[in-house]
């Protein structure tokens, strides 16, 4: 202990405190407070980088979601626009047939009303044809058979002949 | 470029430690007569106990001419600087490395022990009965070999520091150079060693010092075991000013809890009458407490780096004083082994004294539920 304290120097003493105080102030300054400074900065960015990766990984899954979701309704869409053509298709087709079987059939109808009435037409005129025809050769007859009175008469028999057998 | 100079001639100078230590110290002082393993040992001894002391020229080697049986000093002279009625400052050289008296402005000054005394024209010293000068002694604030390393290491220290600063303003937050090397060992300390015994919040103040007396010390401690022979940590004079600085800090950062635990430990947690019986004696400890954490510290720094030192030298030595090739291969192996332990003592000591400081500040900066320490204390009673 004596040996110590005879040791001891008051100039180096001295030197060493104000050489080490001011070295710490001046270091404080120039050095640790800037070092410091950037060291923390650059671990707040680093902290920072790897919040805003994790926080944009998470905004891509949920993007990745709204793309799943939204091509999922497109697809339902689509669906919906295709069955709504085929029907709409099909209604079409099934209207355009009835139309044209109405067409048809209305067609078919009146060829048919014309086709009776011209066959109507020629009917009567053949009747009347026939009839006339019939008058004439009645009468050519009637004139022929009459000329002869036996044959009058024997006509008029066989008419009452025929008249009794009904 | 400076800086990466001076980092590749301190390297240099680290790989040389051992080689050129053992040629420092072999050709010492042969102008007395080495010629009995005894005389040789004194020799040694002498030597051992002169470089652990400061000195006021920066000696790096001396050797003797054979022919003339002269004495050379290599190194060079450092400014003295006295104060004995009115400010006296001179060369060393004055001194002719201790073996003449300096007369300066009609006084006469000569250096006995790395101490300066006033004497007369003819030297004369006189001593009490424990061979210690009884001389008047003047107000030695000199620039010694301890002081130039110090400010030396300062200058180191702030260029060193200054530019890894300005590498993170110009590389983008990125060090560069020997920077590299440095910041892990800024974050460490401010994670391992502020954070983890001052806390996260109160931390931030005491970073500068903590960083500054890390480095302080490690560079310093290095410095010693490079051949040019300085021992500042391992001198007591240097260790003081830093424990006390520490000791400073602790006091006036104190918080009301520190003093509170150092003066009412117990808290409400107990009736007057009963804690004053435990006071009588705990109080008086924790007072002392408060002195003995930094005396401990620099004596632990001064003790360990004076080991090394007087370790290192011995070894050394031993070359001298065997004088054949067994016992000084031997001894230079043995000599190189402990520099290595050296190097790594150097930083050890400078993170104990670090970690300790923080530990103090630690203390000294908690604010604490009352409650649970009162629980705690009472627990261990």
């Amino acid at each position: 202990m004596e040996k110590l304290i005879n040791e001891f120097s008051v100039g180096l003493f001295f030197w060493q405190a104000v050489v080490f105080i001011l070295l710490l102030f001046l270091l404080r300054k120039f050095a640790w407070t800037p070092i410091l400074n950037a060291v923390n900065e650059r671990e707040q960015g680093i902290k920072d980088a790897l919040d805003a990766a994790e926080k944009a990984k998470l905004e891509m899954a949920n993007l990745q979601a709204d793309n799943e979701k939204l091509l999922q309704e497109a697809r339902v869409e689509r669906e919906a626009m295709m069955k709504e053509a085929r029907e709409i298709k099909a209604s079409m087709i099934a209207g355009a047939k009835d139309e044209a079987q109405a067409e048809a059939s209305k067609a078919i109808a009146s060829a048919q009303a014309s086709i009776q009435a011209e066959k109507k037409a020629a009917v009567a005129e053949l009747k009347s044809t026939v009839a006339s025809l019939s008058i004439e050769i009645a009468e050519k007859i009637v004139k022929s058979e009459l000329s002869n009175k036996d044959k009058q008469l024997e006509l008029v028999e066989t008419m009452l002949k025929d008249a009794n057998v009904n | 470029m400076q800086r990466k100079t001076l980092v590749k001639l301190l390297s240099i100078l680290f790989l040389a430690t051992t080689f050129t230590m053992s040629a420092k110290d072999t050709s010492k002082d042969a102008a007395s007569s080495g010629d009995t393993r005894a005389e040789r040992k004194q020799q040694v001894k002498d030597y051992i106990a002169h470089h652990l002391l400061d000195s006021h020229d920066f000696g790096l080697f001396s050797y003797t001419d054979d022919a003339t049986k002269e004495k050379h000093h290599i190194g060079f002279p450092l400014p003295v600087i006295l104060w004995d009625d009115g400010l006296k400052v001179f060369s060393s050289s004055k001194f002719h490395h201790g073996e003449t008296v300096a007369e300066v402005d009609g006084n006469f000054y000569i250096i006995e022990h790395a101490k300066i005394y006033k004497t007369d024209a003819a030297g004369t010293i006189t001593y009490d009965d424990v061979h210690h000068a009884t001389n008047a002694k003047p107000l030695d604030f000199s620039i010694t070999k301890g002081v130039f390393m110090i400010l030396l290491t300062a200058f180191l220290m702030f260029f060193l520091f200054r530019g890894l600063a300005k590498s993170y303003a110009t590389n983008g937050g990125i060090a560069k150079g020997t920077g590299r090397f440095f910041e892990p060992i800024i974050t460490y300390i401010r994670d391992d060693i502020a954070i983890a015994n001052i806390g996260e919040t109160k931390h931030k103040k005491y970073m500068p010092f903590l960083l500054t007396v890390f480095f302080f010390i490690w560079f310093l401690n290095m410095f010693g075991l490079t051949p040019l022979g300085v021992n500042v940590t391992g001198n007591i004079a240097v260790t003081t000013a830093l424990a006390l600085i520490v000791f400073l800090i602790t006091t006036f950062t104190g918080t009301k809890d520190y003093w509170k635990h150092i003066f009412d430990p117990l808290g409400d947690g107990m009736p007057w009458a009963g804690k004053i019986f435990i006071y009588i004696i705990l109080v008086p400890i924790e007072i002392l407490g408060l002195f003995i954490k930094p005396f401990a510290l620099l004596i632990r720094l001064y003790a360990n780096m004076t080991a090394g030192h007087v370790v290192l030298g011995s070894l050394l030595g031993l070359i001298y004083i065997f004088q054949n090739w067994i016992g000084g291969s031997l001894s230079f192996g043995l000599a190189f082994a402990i520099s290595l332990i050296e190097i790594l003592v150097a930083l050890l000591q400078a993170y104990i004294f670090t970690m300790l400081a923080a530990l103090y500040f630690g203390f000294a900066s908690e604010t604490h539920e009352h409650e649970e320490e009162q629980d705690g204390e009472i627990a261990h009673l």
